[in-house]
C-alpha cells in the first residue's frame, strides 16, 4: 500500500530527458514518419473508397496502421496495469523495491522489444505532449491530496529548503566541471529532486511528519524554481559570448524567478476560487462537478505556461484552493469521482512515462563517458549532502522544532534526484543517475530508515485527538495573545477568520460554519454505523437481512431456531453497545436490563446524531423502504427526515468507499 | 497591567484579541490555577505576580536539543499535566464526563449553527474512545469513572505534543530579568 500512489514528480521530472531527445532530432524523423504515414494511410483508404472494380470485396481485411497509436499506448498501460497486479500479489517484492522499479523495468522491456522488433516507436513522447498532457494530472494529484496544514506550518522552511537547496546544487554540480554555462544548465535540472521512492517509502515507514512534508513542500516547489534556472541560463546561453552577461541581467533573472513563482501561484489562486465559484450552482448538474474541477485546473495550468510562468506551481495552487471549497459544494458522489479519477490520470501519465523512459534507454542516441557519468553521480551526492546540512544548520537556528542529525542524514542521502540532459552524453548520464536512484537507492531506502531509526509519527485518527489539537491551538493563540507575540497561528487564525466572514459565504453553497471536530466526528459514526449495519445488528422487529447473513444462510429459508439465535446475537451486541454507552454515563442512565431500552437508548443517540446532520448534510437515513439505490453520504440530497421513527438504516445497499 | 507587579484575572480581560478565544476563560484561569503555580493541589490565587507569570509560562518552552531522553519525557508530562488541569476544573483529578463536555461546548461555541445536543454526542463518543483506549474491553458491570492523569498519558502516546505546545519567543532575556 505504502508504495502506491504518492506523486510520482521523479519520471515527470525525468522527462526533461525526452525534451532533448526530441529536440535532438529524433523527433523530427519521427513527426515527419508520423506525418508520411498519415499521409500514406489517407492515401490508401481514399484508394480502397474508389478501388478497381477488378477487385473482390475482401470479406477479412487488416488495416493496422490506422489504430497503430491508440493501440499501442493502450497496450502500454495495460501491461504495465498487469505488471503492477503481479508486483503486489507476489509478496516478497513489495517489501523489497519501490514500485518504480517495477515500472522501469517494463519500461525497458517495452523498448527492448520495439528495439528488436525494429519498429518505430508512436511519437507519444513529444515534448508538447508532454508538457501538455503527461504532466499535469500528476502535478494535480499532488496538490490535491497534499496536506494543507503541515505543508502551511513549515512553509518557511520548505520554501528555504527548496529555494537555496536548488540552487546551491545547481551551481555547485555545474561548477564541478569544465564547460561552464552548459554544466550550469545540466546542474540546474540534476538538483530538482524526485522524491517518489522516498515519499513512498516514508509513508510506508511512518517518519515523522516533519520530514514528510519537508520533502513534499521541496518537491512541490523545485519544479517552479529548476524551471526558472533553467531558462533563465538558457536565455544567457543565446547571448553567445560570456562577457556579455552582466550584473543587471542576473538581477533580472532574480527579477524573474520571483515573478514566475507568485505569477503561477496568483494564476492558481485566481482559478481556484473561480472554479469553487461555479460549484456552487451546479446541484442539479451533479455530473459536471468533476468536469469543472479538472478543466478549470488544467486551464490554470496552460494559462501560466502561456506566460511563462510556471504551470506547475499554478495547478498546484489551484488545487489547494480548490479542494477546500469544493469539497463542501459537490455532492459525494462527484467527490468520489474526482479523488479516484485524478488518482487514475496521474497513474496513467506516470506508467507511459516509465514506458518511455524504458523505450530511450534501449535506442541508439547513448554516448558513453565513463569519467562524465561518475563524476555525476559522485558530485550529485556530494553537493546534496552538504547543501542539506548547511541549509539545515542555519534554518535550525530559526526553528522552534529543529530537524535532528538522524533527519539531516536521510534527508541527504536517501533523497535520490532527478536530472535533465542535454547533449547525449548527458542523457546517457541522466539515464544512468535514473536508474541508480530508482534501484539502489529505492531498495535501500526502506532499510536505512529502519537501520537510522529515523522518528516515527504515529498517526490515528480519533476525535479525541482532534479534540486535544483544537485546544492546542487556542491555547497558543491564547498564550501568544498574552505575550504580545505574533506568530504563524495568528495569521492562520486571521487568515480563518477572514475566510469565515467572506470566502465562504461567497464560495460555498449552503454556509454552515464547519467545524473540524464536528465532521471529524460524523465521519467516525458513519464508519462506525456501517460496521455495525453490516454485521446485521440494526434491525428492531423486521427482519431486514442484511446481505451477509444471507450468503451465510445459503439462501436456505429461516428455520425457527436460526431466527432464535439470530435474534440472540443481535440482543448480545446491542446489549454490549450499551454497556459501552453506560460505563462513564452514569449520571444519565440508571443500569437497566431490558432489551428494549437498550435498543431505545441506541436509537436515540442516532436520533441525536441525525438531528445534527439534518442540515446540509443528511444522510439519506430516512429513506422509506424499498428504494433501492440509498447511498449514504449522497450531500446535497437533503430530503426530509421521518421525525424519529425506525432505524432504517438496516436498508443500506449502498457501498461506501471509506 | 497593573503597576502594583500583581495581575489579577480583570486584567486579562483588557487583552482585546484574547475576547474572541472561545477557551478564553479556561486559559485564562490556567493562569491562576494553584496547581499550574505549585502551590496546592486546587483552588484560585487571586493574583499572581511576574514570577507565577513566568512559571505559567515556562509550561510552553520548547523542547531543547541538547536534553536527553528522560529530561524529554519530564518536560513532555509537565506540559501534559498542565493540560490536563485545564480539562480537569474541579481538581479531582479526574476528567469526568460533565466536563469533557463542558470543554467541547467551549470549543465548539464559536459556532452558533452546532446545538447543545451535537456537542454532547461529540463529548460522548470521545469520552467513548477514551475508555476504549484506556480500559479496553469493560465488563458489563463497568462504570468508567473518567480519565485520569495516567490514561490521559494513554491518549497523548501517540501524539506529538513537543511540536505543537511550544510558543516561539525570540527574545530570552526576559527569563533572567526575574532573577
Amino acid at each position: 500500500m505504502g508504495f502506491q500512489m504518492l506523486v510520482p514528480f521523479g519520471p515527470w521530472n525525468w522527462l526533461f530527458l525526452l525534451v532533448a531527445l526530441r529536440c535532438g532530432g529524433a523527433s523530427s524523423d519521427l513527426s515527419e514518419s508520423t506525418n508520411s504515414s498519415a499521409q500514406h494511410e489517407l492515401n490508401v483508404r481514399f484508394a480502397a473508397a474508389g478501388s478497381e472494380p477488378a477487385e473482390t470485396v475482401s470479406v477479412f481485411a487488416l488495416d493496422y496502421d490506422y489504430v497503430q497509436i491508440p493501440y499501442e499506448v493502450t497496450l502500454w498501460i495495460l501491461l504495465a496495469s498487469l505488471a503492477k497486479i503481479g508486483f503486489h500479489v507476489y509478496h516478497p517484492l513489495p517489501g523489497l523495491m519501490p514500485e518504480s522499479c517495477l515500472l522501469v523495468l517494463v519500461g525497458a522491456l517495452v523498448g527492448a522489444i520495439i528495439f528488436g522488433t525494429d519498429h518505430k516507436s508512436p511519437p507519444v513522447m513529444d515534448s508538447s505532449i508532454y508538457f501538455l498532457y503527461l504532466l499535469p494530472p500528476i502535478v494535480l494529484e499532488g496538490g490535491y491530496f497534499m496536506p494543507t496544514r503541515p505543508f502551511f506550518e513549515n512553509i518557511g522552511s520548505i520554501l528555504w529548503w527548496a529555494g537555496l537547496g536548488a540552487l546551491i546544487n545547481a551551481f555547485g554540480i555545474g561548477l564541478s566541471d569544465v564547460n561552464l554555462l552548459q554544466n550550469l544548465l545540466f546542474g540546474s535540472l540534476i538538483s530538482a529532486v524526485d522524491p517518489v521512492a522516498v515519499l513512498a517509502v516514508f509513508e510506508e515507514a511512518r517518519v515523522n511528519e516533519q520530514l514528510y512534508m519537508m520533502i513534499f513542500g521541496e518537491a512541490l516547489l523545485n519544479d517552479g524554481i529548476s524551471v526558472v534556472l533553467y531558462n533563465i541560463l538558457i536565455a544567457f546561453t543565446k547571448m553567445h559570448k560570456f562577457e556579455d552577461i552582466e550584473p543587471v541581467d542576473i538581477l533580472a533573472g532574480c527579477a524573474r524567478f520571483v515573478i514566475v513563482g507568485c505569477g503561477g501561484v496568483f494564476f492558481g489562486v485566481i482559478f481556484g476560487f473561480i472554479s469553487a465559484f461555479i460549484t456552487r450552482f451546479t446541484q442539479n448538474i451533479s455530473a459536471i462537478e468533476p468536469l469543472i474541477v479538472f478543466m478549470f485546473s488544467y486551464l490554470s495550468y496552460l494559462a501560466a505556461e502561456t506566460l511563462y510562468l510556471s504551470g506547475i506551481l499554478a495547478i498546484t495552487a489551484c488545487a489547494v484552493t480548490m479542494k477546500k471549497y469544493v469539497e463542501e459544494n459537490v455532492s459525494q458522489t462527484s467527490y468520489t469521482t474526482i479523488k479516484y479519477f485524478m488518482k487514475m490520470l496521474s497513474s496513467v501519465s506516470e506508467t507511459l512515462i516509465f514506458i518511455f523512459m524504458g523505450v530511450s534507454t534501449i535506442g541508439k542516441n547513448h554516448e558513453w563517458n565513463w569519467a562524465f557519468v561518475c563524476f555525476t553521480l559522485a558530485f550529485c551526492q556530494i553537493w546534496r549532502a552538504i547543501s542539506v546540512f548547511a541549509l539545515f544548520y542555519i534554518s535550525n537556528q530559526f526553528r522552534t522544532f529543529p530537524f535532528s542529525i538522524k533527519d539531516h542524514f536521510s534527508l541527504a542521502f536517501l533523497l535520490p534526484l532527478s536530472l535533465f540532459p542535454r547533449k547525449k552524453m548527458f542523457v546517457t548520464a541522466t539515464l544512468v543517475v535514473i536508474y541508480f536512484t530508482v534501484f539502489i537507492q529505492g531498495i535501500t531506502i526502506g532499510p536505512l530508515v529502519r537501520y537510522l531509526d529515523v522518528r516515527k509519527t504515529n498517526k490515528k485518527e480519533s476525535i479525541n485527538e482532534e479534540l486535544h489539537t483544537r485546544l492546542m491551538d487556542h491555547l497558543k493563540a491564547g498564550i501568544e495573545d498574552v505575550c504580545g507575540q505574533w506568530s504563524h497561528y495568528q495569521v492562520r487564525d486571521k487568515f480563518k477568520k477572514f475566510d469565515h466572514k467572506y470566502l465562504r459565504k461567497i464560495l460555498i453553497r449552503e454556509n454552515l460554519p464547519k467545524s473540524s471536530i464536528v465532521s471529524l466526528y460524523k465521519k467516525l459514526e458513519m464508519k462506525q454505523a456501517i460496521e455495525m449495519a453490516e454485521t446485521g445488528i440494526l434491525s428492531s422487529t423486521a427482519f431486514s437481512i442484511p446481505h451477509q447473513a444471507q450468503r451465510i444462510q445459503e439462501n436456505k429459508r429461516l428455520s425457527p431456531e436460526d431466527v432464535e439465535s439470530m435474534r440472540d446475537i443481535l440482543t448480545h451486541n446491542m446489549y454490549q453497545v450499551r454497556q459501552r454507552t453506560l460505563s462513564y454515563n452514569k449520571y444519565n442512565l440508571k443500569p437497566q436490563t431490558s432489551e428494549k431500552q437498550a435498543k431505545e437508548i441506541l436509537i436515540r443517540r442516532q436520533n441525536t446524531f441525525r438531528e445534527s446532520t439534518r442540515k446540509g448534510h443528511s444522510l439519506p437515513w430516512g429513506r422509506t423502504a424499498g428504494t433501492k439505490n440509498i447511498r449514504y453520504l449522497s450531500f446535497p440530497y437533503s430530503h426530509p427526515q421521518p421525525a424519529g421513527g425506525d432505524v432504517r438504516a438496516a436498508e443500506f445497499t449502498g457501498n461506501l468507499h471509506p | 497591567m497593573a503597576l502594583c507587579g500583581k495581575v489579577s484575572k480583570e486584567n486579562f480581560n483588557n487583552i482585546p484579541d484574547l475576547e474572541l478565544n472561545p477557551i478564553r476563560s479556561k486559559i485564562v484561569r490556567a493562569f491562576f490555577d494553584n496547581r499550574n503555580l505549585r502551590k496546592g493541589p486546587s483552588g484560585l490565587a487571586d493574583e499572581i505576580n511576574f514570577e507565577d507569570f513566568l512559571t505559567i509560562m515556562s509550561y510552553f518552552r520548547p523542547i531543547d536539543t541538547t536534553m536527553d531522553e528522560e529530561q524529554v519525557q519530564l518536560c513532555r508530562k509537565e506540559k501534559l499535566r498542565f493540560l490536563f488541569h485545564m480539562y480537569d476544573s474541579d481538581s479531582d483529578g479526574r476528567i469526568t464526563l460533565e466536563e469533557y463536555r463542558n470543554v467541547v461546548e467551549e470549543l465548539l461555541s464559536g459556532n452558533p449553527h452546532i446545538e447543545k445536543e451535537s456537542a454532547r454526542s461529540i463529548a460522548d463518543g470521545a469520552m467513548m474512545e477514551a475508555a476504549s483506549v484506556c480500559v479496553g474491553r469493560m465488563e458489563p458491570d463497568q462504570v468508567y469513572e473518567g480519565i485520569t492523569f495516567d490514561d490521559f498519558l494513554k491518549i497523548w502516546q501517540g501524539i506529538d505534543i513537543e511540536t505543537k505546545m511550544h510558543v516561539r519567543f525570540l527574545n530570552m532575556e526576559t527569563i533572567a530579568l526575574c532573577h
